[in-house]
């Protein structure tokens, strides 16, 4: 592969100039004539039975089609209305999750009722119609108060816990007990609400004559939407075709199964017209589910030079009060990165998961790895500041070293490559950071408060193999070479702002010898799109980009014999250099990929036994994840008479392998930043006692504006994987699973003169301003 | 957000708001900007039958500064007063409020008269006007009356505008050494404290100092004491202006949220009261 002006290249995305001149078309834009809308009735409750539903008003509102409550769907024909979990664990407790609530509902938000009206309007109306009559039940929003219920959140099961998982490697008893120190921290790693900006939406249609299903919805998993779907309805999966058109942010969000795309399709098949819903905000902060929220309580024993040699984990993760498509296997991948980049050998762990009259928790951007980077992160500062001595040189002691790649950690994953020392000590360099040292000090003795957080992540993505994630390890593409040239690429993943029609242009455009224009990249629709497991978990590229890779090779080794065949060449002598195909070392004759194209459409010069047409289809099946890394450092000022956070500075240096088009890296990169920080200073959902969202709107539930957020110094290092053909590792989470601790160190560093060891998130001023009010310790003054 | 059904219809002038306002009575409302109104009717917490746009009134629009007096039409958008020089340099303390208010879009569309009659306890002009001790021209059927920034702002959500009343305009004498600094609110960026200081300055001394903090009780206040406490300080010491701010929300009932508890809002007023201090004394 000589032939890279593009791979490498910052190309401008190709998807922007659309959005950016509202030339886009989401769920909302897609008109279709005789559309009707719906409006859901939701539980003002947190926990309360159903004792009646009066529909009788709704129904006879001129404006209204129809109102359907849950018992209604409970009795329909065919419909299996239940919503589908994911999961591997043998004891998981899989209470049912009705698309509409029946009988009890369990969460604020629960979708009790559906109506159908002319507009959004009078539906919205209409729906204030629906008379429901609640009892109320005693609700429990606190995970360790659940654990050890009652109330149950579902009364038949007579406990809370969902499911336990111990794990335990090597000998921590043992090690515990030759430790100089250990440390015991809990740590809470806060509920947070994924809020993209296009909240969900989704519009189904019938075709009642040809018993076709078609839904438009803001997913991240067309297909896998489309599999569930005829599951749930009781349809022919051939009948329904799913199509996710411009995706206004996803996040892990969009990688469900949720409630209102099986009802929205449900009524479409009812009424034989198409039916429109788009969720309002505030329903997207109760009913969208919500990620991380967990309570992970540590203990780390390490030897006076700051060797780590144990770690003892107890993670209790609040699944809501359902479970969704990942719910219980978010926490479990927080207990398989429970090392980090570190290499100790013993480790004891148990994962408990706990319903909550709460919305369930499921994959939020790092989906699991974000709460155990910041455990791990912050248990280096702590051990670091416990035994006064340097955080960087505690994280250079018990990193896994760049030559003992791949690197098999104790809970049982096999790092793929790795220098992270090397990366570190780039960042340390380019933030001067023994500078930075001496200005905090100085700054101290004045009463000022600098904090440097460090942050040296390593996360697993690229999900991943079958055998880890049946049904969602392995992903799809195929190539055409059209008759007059040009390229189509049908993709099996998902972008829905990742920027793989630029990317995978690129990487075509570079191997098949085209200008990028003539290539374009199609996804998000299972008519068109051969079948593709989708984005998230960083594996658009890794997975979806190494099938694409495939698919190219599949289509020179055709090309080549096409182009052999007419100068009457061996085909192994035919070779692809700088995009063109030539017979090995002589220059004179060549083929583009577009000439073998055509040839192949001719069809009446190919060599006997050659099929006519010029395509493949591929599929990539990951021999494993891919552990992209990095370091984070962040600088910040804290306020000692208000606890306001004022950043100073921002770096990171992530190595995400081989980079495709540097820009959309740092695009990524830059969201995931500002997400992580902001999970660090700013966003925290709040439920009540009675389980009521304190947070409901953008005006208490903060996510950052321009202003809030630092400028960001990127840099990189390149250490590829041969994990896939293409070298990379995703980057698309990354940012967020760095960022979080960087931050949270910097602050409670800034806050070391007053003792400070640990803060939990949100690290909101009150809190640090709280802290503050002790007498500061090395003489500084305030 | 997705607001109930409402009429629509648009005033001329101030009287013909007046008349239709009469007309209409309760199930009513003014529309200005929009831009408090219409988020509450979007969560259906306000459903007016009918609103009545005022924003095309063509005579309650602008700023004018003379003679040592500021008159400001009720309409005035926050984009305007944020860009207005005479504002800059008569009252210092309002066109802080207005750069640090909302977004570009906001204050683009939001007026000062509709912030003011809003009564919203976070909003930060209510703080800047009773500072600033701002007269308020309020029209009704009977003609106009006039009233005093103190006595317009009576709790939350609660001004002394009369249900078929017209804020018109907004008046007050410039006031040179004037600031106003806020502590935004992380996710709505209003304020959970802001602080509007009003100085007279005398030798290296504050003669007279007016102060209203916002965002902390159920509206808007003057702090008395601080007020009293600053007479004779040196500005520029800031050990002083500690001692005379600290107290700032004494007797005021705080609010508590998500995001701030009462007893930190109320030590908050303090801080940011000092800082408004500070930044009235300095040349600018
Ligand atoms: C995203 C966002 C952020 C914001 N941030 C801030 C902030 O940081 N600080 C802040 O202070 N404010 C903030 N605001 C509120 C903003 O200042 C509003 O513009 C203002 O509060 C209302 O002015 P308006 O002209 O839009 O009034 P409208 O919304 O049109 O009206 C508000 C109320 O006042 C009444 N009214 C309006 N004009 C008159 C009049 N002349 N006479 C009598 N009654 C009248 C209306 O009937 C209505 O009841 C924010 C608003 C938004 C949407």
């Amino acid at each position: 592969m000589a032939f890279t002006t593009m791979v490498g290249a910052r190309i401008r995305r190709r998807e922007d100039p659309r959005l950016i001149t509202g030339r886009a078309t989401y769920v909302d834009d897609v008109r279709q004539v005789g559309t009707v809308y719906a409006a859901f009735v939701r539980s003002p409750y947190g926990h309360a039975k159903i004792t009646s539903i009066d529909t009788a008003q709704a129904k006879s509102d001129p404006h209204v089609l129809a109102v359907y409550t849950g018992e209604d769907l409970h009795h329909a024909h065919n419909l299996k209305a239940s919503l589908p979990v994911a999961h591997k664990m043998p004891d998981l407790k899989t209470p049912p999750h009705y698309v509409l609530a029946l009988d009890e509902a369990r969460v604020v938000g629960e979708a009790v009722a559906i109506v159908v009206a002319d507009s959004p309007y009078t539906a919205r109306d209409a729906a204030e119609k629906v008379v429901v009559e609640y009892e109320q039940l005693p609700a429990v929003v606190d995970i360790e108060k659940a654990a050890a219920g009652p109330p149950y959140v579902h009364e038949s099961l007579g406990t809370n816990v969902a499911f336990t998982m111990p794990f335990s490697a090597g000998d921590p008893d043992k090690a515990f007990a030759e430790a100089d120190v250990t440390i015991k921290q809990r740590i809470v790693n806060q509920r947070v609400a994924p809020v993209p900006i296009e909240p969900r939406s989704m519009v189904a249609s019938y075709d009642a004559g040809m018993q076709q299903l078609t839904l438009y919805s803001a997913t991240q998993i067309p297909h896998l939407l489309r599999t569930q779907l005829a599951i749930a309805l009781g349809l022919p999966e051939n009948k329904i075709r799913v199509i996710a058109p411009e995706v206004g942010g996803g996040f892990g969000a969009k990688l469900n199964v949720y409630a209102e795309e099986v009802v929205v399709s449900w009524v479409a098949m009812q009424l034989e017209r198409p039916v429109k819903y788009i969720e309002t905000r505030s329903e997207c902060f109760q009913a969208m589910i919500h990620g991380r929220d967990q309570i992970d309580d540590l203990e780390v024993a390490a030897k006076n030079d700051g060797t780590i040699t144990a770690l003892r984990l107890k993670i209790t993760a609040n699944m809501g009060a359902y479970h969704q498509l990942l719910t219980p296997v978010i926490p479990t991948l927080t207990m398989l990165m429970a090392h980090g980049c570190y290499k100790f050998e013993n480790i004891a762990a148990e994962v408990v998961g706990v319903f909550t009259n709460t919305m369930s928790t499921d994959a939020y951007r790092g989906a699991g790895r974000p709460e155990a980077t910041f455990f791990i992160e912050r248990a280096i500062d702590m051990v670091a500041q416990r035994l006064k001595l340097d955080p960087v040189d505690v994280r250079r002691k018990n990193f896994i070293a760049s030559s003992a790649f791949p690197h098999t950690t104790a809970t049982g994953l096999t790092y793929d490559s790795g220098d992270y020392e090397t990366t570190m000590d780039k960042a340390l360099a380019i933030i001067d950071y023994a500078g930075l040292r001496k200005q905090q000090e100085e700054l101290r003795k004045q009463g000022r408060y600098l904090g440097i957080g460090i942050s040296t992540y390593v996360e697993v993505c690229g999900m991943g193999p079958s055998a880890a994630m049946p049904a969602a390890g392995w992903d799809s593409a195929t190539i055409r070479v059209e008759p007059t040239g040009s390229i189509t690429v049908l993709t099996g993943v998902s972008p829905h702002g990742q920027g793989q029609e630029t990317t995978f242009a690129q990487i075509v455009a570079d191997e098949l010898g085209v200008p990028i224009d003539h290539v374009s990249v199609i996804h998000g629709d299972t008519d068109k799109v051969q079948y593709g497991v989708g984005t998230f978990g960083s594996r658009g590229t890794a997975v979806g980009g190494a099938a694409l890779k495939l698919a190219i090779d599949t289509i020179q080794a055709k090309a080549v014999k096409i182009a052999a065949h007419q100068w009457e060449a061996n085909p192994d002598d035919v070779e692809y250099r700088d995009g063109k195909m030539q017979v090995k070392g002589d220059p004179s004759k060549s083929m583009t990929t577009a000439e073998a194209g055509f040839l192949a459409f001719m069809g009446d010069k190919l060599p006997p036994g050659l099929e006519p047409g010029l395509d493949a289809t591929r599929r990539f099946e990951p021999p494993n994840f891919v552990f992209p890394f990095g370091t984070h450092i962040c600088v910040v000022e804290v306020d000692a008479q208000s606890g306001e956070v004022k950043f100073v500075k921002y770096l990171a240096v992530d190595d995400c392998g081989r980079l495709i088009n540097p820009m959309i890296a740092e695009g990524q990169i830059h969201g995931g930043i500002a997400q992580g920080l902001s999970q660090a200073l700013f966003e925290e959902v709040v439920y009540d006692g009675n389980g009521q969202l304190l947070t409901g709107t953008l005006m208490d539930y903060a996510i950052p504006h321009a202003e809030q957020v630092p400028h960001y110094e990127l840099d990189h290092t390149v250490t590829p994987t041969t994990v896939n053909p293409l070298g990379i590792k995703g980057i698309g989470e990354a940012g967020t699973i760095g960022s979080t601790p960087a931050v949270a160190n910097a602050v409670i560093d800034a806050l070391a003169p007053f003792g400070v060891v640990h803060i939990d998130m949100p690290l909101k001023p009150e809190k640090l301003w709280a802290a503050m009010q002790a007498v500061p310790s090395n003489g500084s003054v305030r | 957000m997705i607001p109930a059904a409402f009429d629509y219809v648009r005033a001329s002038s101030v009287d013909d708001a007046l008349r239709l306002l009469a007309e209409h009575g309760d199930d009513a409302k003014l529309l200005a900007g929009g831009h408090s109104l219409i988020p509450m009717m979007k969560l259906r917490l306000a459903a007016p039958a009918v609103l009545i746009d005022i924003a095309g009134i063509p005579q309650l629009d602008g700023i004018a500064a003379s003679g040592g007096r500021v008159t400001i039409g009720a309409l005035t958008k926050h984009a305007a007063l944020a860009a207005s020089d005479d504002l800059r340099k008569h009252a210092p303390a309002l066109w802080d409020a207005a750069n640090d208010l909302g977004d570009p879009q906001v204050r683009n569309r939001g007026t000062i008269g509709g912030a003011s009659a809003h009564g919203d306890p976070s909003a930060d002009y209510p703080a800047v006007l009773q500072a600033l001790d701002a007269t308020f021209t309020l029209a009704g059927k009977g003609g106009t009356r006039e009233i005093r920034a103190a006595e317009f702002f009576l709790g939350m959500f609660e001004t002394a505008l009369g249900a078929n009343e017209l804020l018109t305009r907004i008046a007050f004498d410039a006031a040179p050494n004037s600031a106003y600094v806020k502590f935004h609110h992380p996710a709505s960026h209003y304020a959970v404290v802001g602080a509007a200081v009003v100085l007279t300055l005398s030798g290296g001394t504050i003669a007279a100092a007016r102060v209203a903090i916002t965002g902390i009780g159920d509206a808007a206040f003057r702090a008395g004491g601080v007020e009293s406490a600053l007479q004779g300080v040196n500005p520029n010491d800031a050990v002083a202006v500690k001692a005379a701010t600290a107290g700032a929300a004494r007797g005021v009932q705080a609010r508590a949220d998500t995001f701030a508890s009462a007893s930190y809002r109320a030590a908050m007023a303090d801080v940011f009261a000092a800082r408004a201090v500070a930044k009235a004394a300095s040349a600018r």
